[in-house]
C-alpha cells in the first residue's frame, strides 16, 4: 500500500513546500540588479551569455528582467512582448503600462503557483521609465505571484537579501549612470561567505538601460567598449551617448504621426 | 475583445511558444484585428479614397523613396496632405499605392510585425525576409483585392549583409520582385517611371536622388489627375525618406522646399524638363 505516504496534507505545508522548491531553484543562479539613475533605469546581471539574456527589451518604455530557471522566464518574457505589442496595436502605443504587464504577470505566476505541478522557479522585474525619477516604475514579481512595488532599488536572485541592504546603504537619486552601474557592480561582485570579491568584467555582465531622453525606444542594451568606459574609474564617460538623430525608432509607429516635420510633437506617440 | 482575458492573467495563448510573427499570433488570438480577415459582402464595390504615386531610386549607400501627398476619391481630392511613405524599422521603408485605409492598416501591423520579431529574436530580421514577410500579408489580401480594394505597396530598405540600397515591388496576388535602380507605383506611374528612365544615373549622390525622384513626381502630377504636384499656396511638399548604413531618415519641409523652387525655375518656359541644348 502507499506506507510512509500521508494521505492529507494542510495546505499550510503544500505552499510552503511549493515556495521552498521555488526559492531554491531562483537561489541556484547568478543575481541581476535593477536601480534607477538620473536619466533612466539600468539592468545589471551577472550574465557570460551573450546570446541567452536575462534583459529584455518589452516596449517602448518597458523593460524586463528575470532570475531562475530560462526556459520558464523566456517564456514570460516572450508573453509579455506578445501582451504589449497586441495592446499597442489595438489600443495605442501610450495605453501599455508596466502596471498593466505587472498584473497580468502576477495573475498568471499566482495560478501555476497553485494549480500546477510545479511553481515557476523565477522571479521578475518589470520597469517603466518615467519623465523624471519619481515617476519611474519598478515592479518585482516573485514565484507565488505576488508584487511589490519598488522604489530606486531591486536585486533578485540568489544573495539578493544582501546585495540590496549593502546597495540600498549606498543608493541615492541622482547618481549617473556611470555610478549607478559601478555599484551594482559591486554588490554582484561582493561574496556573500566574507570571502575576497570577484572581479566582474564586462564580459561577465549583461547590462541594458531605459533612457528616458529618448523619444520613442527607449531600452537599449551596453556592451563592449561602451560598458568597459562606464565601469572604469578613469574614463569620464558617465551616460550613454545621445541620439543624434531622429531615427524612426524614436519617432512613433502609427503611420500617420510618425513623421514630425521640424519639430518634434509632445508626446503624440 | 480585449487584450487580456482569464481573470486578468496572461491567456494561454501568449504562454505558448510559438512563432515570432506578431501576424500569425494575431491570427489565431484576435483574427478580427488582421485586415484581411475582413469580408465584404459579394459582388459589393464601395468608393473609399486611394493613395496614388510613390517613386524610389538607388543611389551610392543608400535608397530613396519619394511620394506625393494627394488622395483622391473618384473625381474628389480626399485628403491633401496624407502622407504615403513611411518608416517600417530603422532601417527600411514602404510606400503605398490603392486602398488608403486598408493600406495604412497594412503598415502599422508590418511595423509592429518587424519590431515584435526584432524584440523576440533579440535581432533584426534580414531585407529579403522583411520583404516576404510583406509579400504574405499582400497576398492574404487578395480577397479584398478582387472587390476593388487593393493595396500595392513598395518597399525598399537598406541591405547591411550586400552594404547597398534596395528595392521590391509587388503585385496584388503577393508576388515580390526585386526592381533595379529606380521603380515607380500608383496611377502616375507610368509618368513617372518614364522621367526616372532619362534622369536616374548609377552612383548619384542622395542629393542628386532627391532632385531626381522629386522630378519625376512633378512629371507625374504633370499628366496624372489623381497625382498631387507640390502645393506651394499651403507649402505641402512631397515626403521624402532616404535609407543608408545609418537609418531611416525623413528630409523635412525646408530641405525639400529648396528642391522644387529649383525645378520651379527650370521648368519656366520649359514645360516637359527637356535637357540639353535649349532655354532652361
Amino acid at each position: 500500500m502507499t506506507a510512509g505516504m500521508p494521505f492529507y496534507v494542510s495546505p499550510e505545508q503544500l505552499m510552503k513546500d511549493r515556495a521552498d522548491f521555488a526559492r531554491k531553484g531562483i537561489a541556484r543562479g547568478r543575481s541581476v540588479v535593477v536601480l534607477g539613475y538620473d536619466h533612466g533605469i539600468a539592468f545589471v546581471a551577472e550574465n557570460p551569455s551573450r546570446t541567452l539574456h536575462k534583459i529584455g527589451e518589452i516596449y517602448d518604455r518597458i523593460a524586463f528582467a528575470a532570475v531562475g530557471k530560462y526556459n520558464e522566464f523566456e517564456n514570460l518574457r516572450v508573453a509579455g512582448v506578445r501582451y504589449a505589442d497586441l495592446r499597442g496595436y489595438s489600443y495605442d502605443r501610450s495605453d501599455v503600462t508596466a502596471r498593466g504587464l505587472a498584473n497580468a504577470y502576477a495573475q498568471t505566476l499566482g495560478s501555476v503557483f497553485t494549480q500546477e505541478s510545479k511553481p515557476y522557479e523565477v522571479e521578475i522585474v518589470v520597469a517603466e521609465v518615467g519623465d523624471d525619477p519619481d515617476s519611474d516604475q519598478i515592479y518585482r514579481l516573485t514565484y507565488d505571484g505576488s508584487v511589490a512595488d519598488e522604489r530606486g532599488l531591486v536585486a533578485m536572485g540568489g544573495a539578493s537579501d544582501q546585495i540590496e541592504e549593502r546597495l540600498t546603504e549606498q543608493w541615492r537619486v541622482g547618481l549617473t549612470l556611470a555610478q549607478s552601474l559601478q555599484l551594482a557592480v559591486a554588490g554582484l561582485a561582493h561574496d556573500p561567505a566574507g570571502g575576497p570579491d570577484r572581479e566582474l568584467g564586462p564580459e561577465s555582465l549583461e547590462v541594458a538601460v531605459l533612457d528616458r531622453t529618448r523619444s520613442r525606444r527607449t531600452f537599449r542594451r551596453i556592451n563592449g567598449d561602451l560598458l568597459g568606459q562606464l565601469l572604469s574609474d578613469d574614463d569620464p564617460t558617465d551616460d550613454v551617448p545621445p541620439v543624434d538623430h531622429d531615427s524612426p525608432r524614436q519617432a512613433a509607429s502609427n503611420p500617420q504621426t510618425q513623421r514630425h516635420g521640424d519639430e518634434p510633437t509632445p508626446d503624440s506617440d | 475583445m480585449t487584450p487580456v482575458a482569464d481573470g486578468g492573467g496572461l491567456p494561454a495563448a501568449y504562454l505558448r511558444t510559438g512563432s515570432s510573427s506578431f501576424t500569425d499570433f494575431v491570427a489565431e488570438h484576435e483574427p478580427s484585428l488582421i485586415p484581411s480577415r475582413r469580408g465584404l459582402p459579394p459582388g459589393a464595390s464601395i468608393d473609399a479614397p486611394h493613395g496614388t504615386t510613390i517613386v524610389t531610386v538607388i543611389f551610392e549607400g543608400g535608397v530613396l523613396m519619394a511620394g506625393d501627398r494627394r488622395a483622391t476619391m473618384g473625381n474628389i481630392i480626399a485628403n491633401r496632405d496624407m502622407e504615403k511613405v513611411f518608416a517600417t524599422d530603422e532601417f527600411s521603408v514602404v510606400g503605398i499605392a490603392g486602398t488608403a485605409g486598408l493600406a495604412i492598416e497594412l503598415v502599422r501591423l508590418f511595423q509592429v510585425e518587424l519590431e515584435h520579431y526584432e524584440k523576440i529574436e533579440g535581432a533584426l530580421m534580414s531585407l529579403e525576409g522583411k520583404a516576404n514577410r510583406l509579400a504574405s500579408m499582400i497576398r492574404g489580401n487578395l480577397g479584398m483585392a478582387m472587390q476593388g480594394l487593393s493595396v500595392v505597396p513598395i518597399f525598399a530598405g537598406y541591405d547591411h549583409q550586400a552594404g547597398l540600397g534596395r528595392i521590391f515591388s509587388y503585385d496584388v496576388t503577393g508576388g515580390c520582385y526585386e526592381e533595379h535602380d529606380h521603380h515607380s507605383v500608383g496611377s502616375g506611374s507610368l509618368f513617372a517611371r518614364g522621367a526616372l528612365k532619362k534622369l536616374y544615373r548609377p552612383g548619384m549622390s542622395g542629393d542628386e536622388a532627391v532632385r531626381v525622384a522629386v522630378e519625376a513626381l512633378w512629371d507625374a502630377a504633370d499628366d496624372d489627375s489623381a497625382t498631387g504636384g507640390p502645393d506651394v499656396g499651403r507649402r505641402i511638399w512631397p515626403t521624402v525618406a532616404l535609407v543608408t548604413a545609418d537609418g531611416a531618415r525623413f528630409i523635412p519641409d525646408d530641405g525639400v522646399a529648396p528642391v522644387v523652387d529649383a525645378i520651379i525655375a527650370d521648368r519656366q518656359g520649359n514645360p516637359g524638363g527637356r535637357r540639353g541644348g535649349g532655354a532652361a
